[in-house]
């Protein structure tokens, strides 16, 4: 058994190609995921003295219904693997279009489906970050900001809004690195992210363990950083 | 007034009369629905019968105008709620700034003054972690001051501090209600409560069961309740 490092350096433009389309991905997936988050977390809490005065002024029809819709979404994304949800977008989707609206040549590119997987995805558990940091405020902070009289956007401005993003922090972080890895399961759709690019150079050369390795230390590498990174912003910032 | 949760009454005809200036202190058990009655007063809970006005202002009938309501109660909570990503010139003048819509400067001002009144004008920029219990409550009692209510509700205000912090926080409430505001005081400080309270109220299960002068009453209770009460608290 031989361990041909000259492999590994001829693979590594290759891979880096792959690992740049992974970031790629994983970035505007999360911006997505991220909007998505916000407004499914928030939903699920429309409504509940989590958001504000109880007693006064929410239309309980309308926020009920938010609330369900919220809570589908989430409960049916994170109870499906996430491959499922790349294969549904990817192939599923411009089926249903093609049939429902005649227009034979609807697509979606491998790329832009790999990107809205990532948005729907982390957007789910996302969603239970925010609203998980919502529940986490203490009631006596809403209580006080109602007794000084500012309004409820006010107070979710102002108040709550903020110490609830900050807490956000950590767990947003996990999430970033967690996609990053997601992003590997998109070589069932063609991809060419780091993993494919991995699997492409293998399936040239059968030197799997130089190549797998070389993958594996890549997306550790990009991990680590992102963990270094979000070490030093939770550092710096004052989580209350 | 009354107040039920689901099924359970808390409050029980509550019928009451505060004036202008009055310093009212509220004892009783624990249960007896002492904060209950003062979360009403500012509408932090919604009363279930009867009627409350506050400064001409009725409820549940105009339920639009809490707002305007909450404007006229300040509030100074057990466990101070102060915002804790703000410092304590910026948790006094947000009030002011953002709810009665003063510049913003204006309201620092004010809110300097406020602390001032207080005794803390050299913590402004202090966060409240870096305060003490009683130095927190202190800024509490400033910020809802800072408003400009008409009157001023405190739950309990010494029962999270260190004895030796109480008093600082008591001496303030004195200087307050010196300074003619009408107060509504829940506490167990009864040497609060004969000093600068000017009418006693003992709740007892809902109820108002006796309300008159302090120090008559802590003297010569009428009911055996307050007897009872008496002897535990002294």
């Amino acid at each position: 058994m031989d361990f041909e490092f000259n492999i590994i350096l001829e693979s590594i433009p290759s891979l880096l190609q792959g690992a740049k389309l992974s970031w790629y991905i994983t970035i505007i997936g999360l911006v997505g995921g991220v909007t998505f988050g916000m407004l499914a977390g928030l939903g699920r809490l429309a409504g509940t003295p989590a958001l504000g005065d109880p007693h006064f002024g929410f239309y309980k029809l309308g926020s009920r219904l938010i609330r369900i819709l919220s809570y589908g979404y989430i409960e049916f994304i994170r109870g499906t693997p996430i491959i499922v949800q790349a294969m549904f977008i990817y192939f599923a989707l411009p089926l249903l279009v093609r049939t429902m609206t005649g227009l034979q040549d609807f697509r979606i590119g491998a790329l832009t489906a790999a990107i809205v997987t990532i948005m729907i995805n982390a957007g789910a558990y996302i969603a239970e970050i925010v609203r998980g940091a919502f529940l986490s405020i203490d009631k006596g902070l809403v209580e006080a900001g109602m007794s000084i009289g500012i309004s409820r956007i006010q107070l979710l401005a102002h108040i709550v809004g903020p110490i609830a993003f900050r807490r956000m922090i950590p767990p947003l972080g996990n999430q970033f690195i967690i996609s990053l890895k997601d992003t590997s399961l998109f070589i069932v759709i063609g991809v060419g992210e780091l993993t494919r690019q991995g699997q492409e150079i293998m399936a040239s050369n059968f030197r799997a363990l130089e190549i797998w390795s070389a993958v594996a230390v890549i997306y550790l590498i990009m991990t680590s950083a992102l963990a270094f990174l979000l070490k030093y912003f939770e550092k710096r910032m004052k989580i209350f | 007034m009354g107040k039920s949760f689901g099924s359970t009454k808390v409050l029980r005809n509550i019928n009451l009369q505060i004036n202008v200036g009055e310093v009212v202190v509220v004892i009783g058990p624990s249960g007896s629905g002492k904060s209950t009655m003062l979360r009403c007063i500012n509408a932090l809970e919604m009363i279930t019968t009867g009627e409350l006005i506050v400064d001409k202002i009725r409820l549940p009938k105009q339920r639009r105008k809490v707002h305007n309501l909450r404007l006229e109660v300040g509030m100074v909570f057990q466990q101070f709620n102060l915002f804790p990503h703000m410092t304590a010139i910026e948790n006094v003048s947000f009030g002011p700034w953002k709810a009665r819509g003063l510049p913003k400067k204006k309201a620092k001002e004010l809110a300097g003054d406020m602390l001032d009144k207080v005794g803390l004008a050299s913590f402004s920029n202090q966060y409240p972690a870096q305060l003490s219990g009683g130095q927190q409550q202190r800024v509490a009692i400033a910020r809802a001051l800072a408003i400009k209510p008409e009157v001023m509700l405190f739950d309990e205000p010494t029962s999270a501090l260190d004895p030796e912090l109480k008093e600082e926080v008591l001496n303030v409430m004195k200087k307050v209600a010196e300074e003619g505001m009408t107060m509504i005081v829940v506490t167990h400080e009864m040497s609060f409560a004969s000093q600068v309270g000017k009418r006693l109220l003992f709740m007892d299960q809902g109820r108002i069961l006796e309300d008159g002068n302090p120090m008559e009453l802590i003297k010569n209770p009428q009911s055996e309740r307050l007897k009872d009460f008496l002897v535990h608290v002294q």
